[in-house]
């Protein structure tokens, strides 16, 4: 009998409906594991015990009248600490928001919050999301269950760490080039980066906006479909929101038609600079996803070799413009004593504010579009971006999905690449594609190498996430990676 | 593999731009940064390999143009929500620095 944080989302609403599990019970033993694990890996920032609990009780109450229950009724979840929550501190792990208040929810919060879902937490992250490590935050770096002296990936890295550590079934994250996928590779745990404008981003602090989207984090597929389900559709607040009818994505995994399913392996998502371990591990899923049915040939998507340049130059654009807001008069980080005229308060609040990495990008993105740059880097980067979005449109044009690792390497050490941007950048190159062109992306479990997890990512056509979920469900189904947990 | 002499980004070019951006740098960041700006830019210069003559840029993947709404007056925050963040305020306003 598995103990009550271990169960799956979707298990846990059938049995609080039934009254076969009390909420209270549940959250409680949710906030015990959580006091447990958390001094390990320090997945969150803001804890909301007191508050979760009076509203497992109330859905305790609610339950027993039979009324007002939502889809996700008593369902603890985690958010990433970049998403607006109503009265409760929206750090952005950052200096700047450190005691950032926000007065409204994000859309998503809130179609969470009136399917009955409790929050218990905010979660650790890169600062401003600028990171694949959750080093940068101000609040010290998120640690990996499977080895504590690695990093988690970032930037969701307390959303993923936490759903590993069974801390919570579901977290939400944000992915601007991989911060949902690297995670979820690193901690072993599903996560979907859904195709741009499925997801609303009202509420979502930005960084790159045409490149980002909120995404969900599971242990099973099936939860993720589920957070998904609950999440998607249009909202007249995000002028970026798409406007599609809603999807049961659960109900969906259960068509049976995956048989002949065609899977397109770029080669060049196994070039230099992937490691030999990362490959092998990827290759075996793909021949078992052979095995059980689907077809697979490889593909060329010659123009990757330029995807992360690209990316790199219109994300930092892009941060340059939606980080001026930062000024700290309206809110955010302001020094005790304005010393100087106005432009020399402002740059010092941002000095203290801001650390390293974000001032880098800041400071990059300002460079690339400022005159005399802008048509070298900004705007040729945006053509860069046409050519990618018509090499993967053609790709997926013969094949339904493409397949591929998600980290080029395995976790690595805290501390071991902080110190060099660049090398840094370069781990995200796998993932950068899917927000370039804009289609939805996943990571799932697929081994181990060294005790270490290994990610396998499957993107898919535009508003397709159904069958990214029905391929990975399939593999997930007749495999045991996601069933192994950390020792903590 | 290029040199890096194409586009070397000076110290002084760094303070220039940092003072766009509104960031104070110290002397050691003005450093740090110039020796990793230039790997970066360096990297950066890989997109000019590709041709992209008549291709149009992509600024955004789904290609709405000019969503509109209604104009009706919504829900808006009370004065005291709006300054509830602000670090400094007096009646009711945010208070700024000296402009001149």
């Amino acid at each position: 009998m598995p103990r009550h944080y271990q169960i799956s989302a979707l298990e846990a609403t059938w049995l609080i409906r039934n009254q076969e599990l009390s909420c209270e019970e549940y959250i409680l033993s949710i906030f015990e594991r959580i006091d447990k694990t958390e001094g390990k890996i320090h997945a969150f920032i803001t804890l909301l015990r007191e508050q979760a609990l009076e509203k497992a009780r109330e859905v305790d109450k609610l339950v027993k009248k039979r009324e007002g229950q939502g889809i996700l009724s008593g369902i603890p979840i985690a958010i990433k600490d970049v998403i607006c929550t109503n009265g409760v501190r929206t750090t952005c792990s950052s200096r700047m928001l450190k005691d950032y208040v926000p007065p409204y929810d994000a859309t998503v919060v809130r179609k969470l919050n009136s399917e009955g879902a409790i929050i218990v937490g905010k979660t650790n992250m890169d600062e401003f999301a600028m990171g694949s490590t959750t080093e940068t935050s101000f609040f010290g770096p998120t640690r990996n269950p499977w080895d504590l002296n690695k990093v988690p990936g970032g930037s969701s890295g307390g959303s993923a760490a936490a759903v590993i550590a069974e801390d919570v079934p579901l977290a939400l994250g944000s992915d601007t080039g991989g911060s949902i996928r690297c995670p979820a590779s690193y901690c072993s745990v599903v996560g979907l980066k859904p195709t741009y404008g499925l997801v609303s981003r009202y509420g979502l602090i930005s960084y790159a906006n045409s490149l980002e989207q909120i995404g969900p984090f599971a242990r099973t597929v099936e939860d993720c479909a589920l957070l998904l389900t609950i999440i998607s559709g249009h909202d007249d607040k995000d002028s970026t929101s798409a406007n599609l009818s809603s999807k049961d994505y659960v109900s969906l995994l259960k068509e049976d038609d995956v048989n002949g399913l065609r899977i397109g392996v770029p080669h060049e998502f196994f070039g230099e600079g992937v490691d030999d371990d990362v490959k092998d591990t990827v290759w075996e899923a793909i021949l078992k996803l052979e095995s059980l049915g689907c077809t697979y040939d490889e593909v060329s998507v010659s123009s990757v070799s330029y995807a992360l340049a690209a990316y790199y130059i219109i994300a930092m654009s892009e941060a340059s413009s939606n980080l001026a807001r930062y000024d700290g008069l309206r809110f955010g980080f302001r020094q005790e004593r304005d010393e100087g005229d106005w432009a020399t308060v402002y740059a010092k609040n941002r000095k203290e504010g801001f650390g390293a990495e974000v001032r880098r990008r800041i400071i990059l993105g300002t460079y690339a579009l400022s005159a005399g740059y802008y048509d070298q880097y900004y705007l040729k980067a945006l053509k860069v971006r046409t050519i990618l979005r018509r090499d993967f449109e053609r790709a997926l044009k013969e094949f339904d999905v493409l397949i591929g690792p998600t980290m080029p390497v395995l976790p690595f050490g805290i501390g071991e690449k902080i110190d060099d941007p660049l090398t840094l950048y370069m781990c995200d190159v796998l993932t950068v594609p899917a927000n370039i062109t804009g289609y939805p992306a996943m990571s799932i479990p697929c081994g181990f190498k060294n005790n270490l997890p290994v990610g396998m990512q499957i993107m898919g056509k535009p508003f397709d996430e159904e069958t990214v979920l029905r391929v990975a469900h399939l593999f997930e189904q007749n495999t045991d990676h996601n069933l192994r947990r950390p020792n903590l | 593999m290029k040199s890096n002499t194409k586009n070397q980004i000076t110290r002084e070019e760094i303070e220039h731009i940092a003072w766009l951006a509104h960031i104070e740098l110290t002397e050691e960041e003005k450093k740090i940064f110039t020796e990793q700006f230039n790997r970066i830019l360096d990297f950066f210069e890989k997109i000019n390999e590709v041709d992209t003559e008549q291709v149009p840029p992509t600024y955004h993947v789904l290609g709405i143009i000019n969503v509109e709404r209604q104009d009706e007056v919504g829900e808006s925050l009370p004065q005291d929500e709006t300054l509830k963040n602000a670090p400094k305020k007096e009646d009711g306003f945010f208070k700024s620095p000296r402009i001149v």
